[in-house]
């Protein structure tokens, strides 16, 4: 791996010596790993953690710091992302909170990270094995809108009862002819659990089956933690004649030039004007720059 | 067939000093419908939610002849072998339709729910059975997409039976299936699950406080009061040659129009 | 058509039959309708059943059908002993050994005439296309014969006359060949003709080896199929 790149914001260089090393106190850090092997051994699972305070609210990433806090070692190399972007408030946000509070080498290469923490995005650059990545998860619960019940969605994880999640995909291609699921799409890990990937695309869904990585999902609002172990199967949901389809943008980045990458469309001008954009920085900037 | 599709000996349920079901016991054999019929306070639906492994008794046993694995005892059985008992072998059908649907999903969705959860993975032939067996109760299989929200009660106790019955279940647990219901409605209705009951053919226990309904329905039937079976019999022999006291009252007690 | 693997035995076995009626609930009062009766029939015979009304004729017939419950004695029937046969027991033997044209014809809302005479045809199952296309052709036979417009085919027979009524009873308890036939006035409120029809259908049945009990109130008739006559006031 190559050196880190420097970063540009200089205030966040120095690991400040009042707190514990990644925030968390040890026994905390043991309790989360505990429940993160416990989620390895169990591929999809929801494991109940105790999530603690973090310095920031519910809904801004707290399941994912916490999980990354208890993983993160002098020797990482940490990526933060959020919508793919390295530059965006929130990544910039968490990844100065981990520069201030265990000083690691941070980067903005897919390929030099050892540690990801991402929301709604997965990046482009398939990841290799000994790589974490990170998800940050609002609603860890893939039946919670058509269950409400706590206790009886519990049950039908325990026995495999996944036959609502069918009626709802069901009722979308009833409705509008086809699933009509765009992020969040349900999968099913290892052929036994039912799980939400996050708000992340649909077009992602296929990276997570059989990846090198290992792959975590933090919520911190609702006290889960899961995981998905490396060359694990990943299964979007479908049926034999609607089968799971990504979607193809038909565009390509006005930057890059790449018709194969997930794309913001961004509004130029006051006229309406309209540009593609890679959503994921890092991949457009290394397209750009190979080519330079 | 030597032994029956249900047995039950000496059920049993308490609630504190009050004895909701006393010692009832009964055989089942495929195709035979039983109604049980009581006033109020009975204990019938008690016993059905016995039989039907929704409660478990206090005493007594309740065996059901499994497809594959012979007679058993219901409560001995998993949660996970229960359920799927539930939605594979038998079918409950409420008194509320609102209880067995899901009202927020279409009369489709309904219908393929149980075939989706024992894992029918086409679309097509799932929505194919499910406008099968809405011709089979009667109901438009054009109004497939619609929800049961816009149904009126008697079509949603018609699509209540489809959903129970798609799976071709053996046991048929029917709790007042035509209260509540306009006369007409019910008479619609009856005529439906009698002809149902009679060609799949459809082992059911039907809880009923109506001896038309008895009548009309059933092959046999149990009288029940203060939670004990009093009398049980052919339903022509009970209704035209009652027995024991509190049946002849409740024969002599209905009106005939 | 044979009655049982022992050719001499009795298709119906009456012994000792009694039959009496407790009301509970008009203090206990007890009715003895039926007390001591015995009686056989063998295959081929048709026992016309004669007495006042009250005599225990109705009560007798319907204890054979197990719609009574006998208070004493045994009946056999085809071999089973219908007094203490489970009820299982009892709807086989209902399907398959005793044929039954009650006096009234209990109307089943809503069912069309055609389907209401061809139903003891599929009761044994399975109940496939082919089964319902004999079955409806039958039923279509026989209500052809006894006359039944074919424009009330199709309509439940709720709003038919008594002699129509009595038609599809008739017919719905002599479509299916059974060794044992329970008669309850049949021929009340039919004319000349269709009484007549009915003589010979129920005279093919015991010519085809039926054991019959019947209750006819007309002489003609009687005269026309009773092998016997059993006086129900007579000792």
């Amino acid at each position: 791996m190559n050196a880190p790149v420097p970063i540009a914001d200089a205030r966040a260089a120095a690991r400040e010596p009042h707190y514990n090393f990644a925030y968390l106190d040890e026994r905390t850090k043991r309790m989360i790993r505990r429940a993160i092997l416990k989620a390895v051994a169990i591929p999809g699972y929801q494991v109940p953690f105790g999530s603690r305070e973090m310095p920031l609210p519910y809904g801004w990433g707290t399941g994912g710091i916490q999980v990354t806090a208890a993983l993160i070692g002098p020797r990482d190399v940490l990526k933060v992302i959020d919508q793919g972007a390295d530059d965006t408030v929130n990544a910039v946000n968490i990844r100065r909170f981990f520069q201030r509070t265990t000083g690691v080498a941070i980067t903005e290469r897919t390929d030099e990270a050892t540690l990801i923490q991402t929301r709604h995005r997965i990046p482009e650059t398939p990841l290799a094995a000994g790589q974490i990545i990170v998800y940050q998860v609002p609603v860890p619960e893939p039946l919670q809108r058509l269950e409400p019940r706590e206790a009886e969605a519990r049950r039908m994880h325990a026995l495999g009862e996944y036959g609502l999640m069918h009626v709802k995909l069901y009722e979308d291609i009833a409705r509008y002819g086809r699933i009509s699921t765009a992020y969040d799409y349900p999968v099913m890990v290892h052929g036994r659990y039912l799980m939400s990937p996050s708000p992340i695309p649909k077009f992602d869904n296929p990276k997570m089956h059989m990846s090198p990585a290992l792959q975590l999902f933090g919520a911190g609002r609702e006290k889960r933690i899961y995981a998905v172990p490396p060359w694990t199967r990943v299964e979007s949901l479908a049926f034999e004649d609607h089968p799971f389809q990504a979607e193809k943008r038909a565009s390509r980045c006005s930057l890059c030039g790449s018709g194969e990458s997930f794309l913001d469309e961004v509004i130029a001008d006051d006229r309406g004007a309209r540009l593609f954009l890679c959503s994921d920085t890092d991949y457009c900037r290394q397209r750009r720059g190979a080519d330079a | 067939m030597s032994e029956p599709l249900l047995r039950a000996a000496g059920v049993t349920k308490r609630y504190g000093a009050r004895t909701a079901v006393d010692e009832v016991a009964l055989e089942l054999w495929p195709g035979e419908v039983m109604a049980v019929v009581g006033e109020s306070g009975s204990g019938k639906t008690t016993l059905l939610d016995c039989l039907s492994g929704r409660l478990r008794p206090d005493a007594g046993r309740v065996e059901y002849q499994t497809r594959h694995e012979g007679l058993k005892d219901l409560y001995a059985l998993s949660e996970a072998e229960c359920r799927l008992l539930a939605r594979t072998d038998w079918g409950y059908v409420h008194q509320s339709p609102d209880q067995g649907l899901r009202m927020g999903v279409s009369a489709g969705a309904n219908v393929g729910e149980r075939l989706m959860a024992l894992g029918a993975r086409h679309y097509g032939r799932i929505r194919g059975e499910a406008a099968d067996w809405l011709v089979r109760v009667e109901m438009d299989p054009l109004r497939i997409d619609e929800s049961p929200r816009g149904f009126s009660g008697g079509m949603r106790q018609r699509l209540q039976i489809a959903r129970n019955l798609v799976t071709r279940p053996r046991l048929v647990f029917m709790d007042e299936p035509t209260s509540g219901l306009d006369v007409s409605v019910q008479a619609k209705l009856l005529d439906l699950l009698r002809s149902l009951t009679r060609s799949l053919p459809l082992a059911a226990i039907v809880v009923t406080h109506d001896l038309a309904v008895a009548r009309l329905l059933a092959h046999r039937m149990m009288v029940m009061k203060d939670g004990r079976a009093v009398e049980s019999g052919l339903t022509d022999q009970v209704l035209d040659d009652p027995q024991h006291p509190y049946t002849q009252l409740l024969v002599s007690s209905v009106l005939q129009p | 058509m044979s009655t049982g693997a022992n050719a001499g035995a009795a298709a119906i076995e009456v012994r000792d039959l009694a039959k009496s009626f407790v009301l509970h609930n008009q203090g206990g009062a007890e009715l003895q309708v039926l007390s001591r009766r015995t009686l056989e029939v063998h295959a081929g015979e048709c026992v016309a059943l004669q007495g006042r009304s009250g005599s225990g004729k109705s009560t007798l017939l319907k204890c054979l059908y197990a719609n009574y419950r006998a208070s004493a004695g045994s009946i056999r029937i085809g071999g089973t002993d219908v007094t203490h046969a489970s009820p299982r027991e009892l709807l086989r033997l209902r399907r398959e050994t005793i044929g039954y044209v009650s006096q009234f014809l209990r109307v089943i809302p809503r069912v069309p005439a055609l389907a209401v005479v061809a139903e003891p045809l599929l009761e044994d199952g399975p109940y496939d296309e082919r089964a319902a296309t004999h079955a409806r052709q039958e039923a279509e036979q026989l209500l052809l014969r006894l006359r039944v417009p074919m424009r009330l085919w199709s309509v439940a027979p709720a709003t038919f006359s008594g002699g129509e009524q009595q038609r599809i009873n008739v017919a719905r308890g002599l479509i299916r060949k059974r060794p044992v036939l329970l008669l309850d006035e049949p021929t009340a409120s039919l004319d000349a003709e269709n009484r007549f029809t009915v003589i010979t259908l129920i005279n093919e049945a015991r010519a085809a080896g039926a054991a019959i009990v019947g209750i006819f109130h007309d002489r003609e008739v009687r005269d026309a199929v009773a092998t016997r006559v059993l006086d129900m006031e007579a000792a």
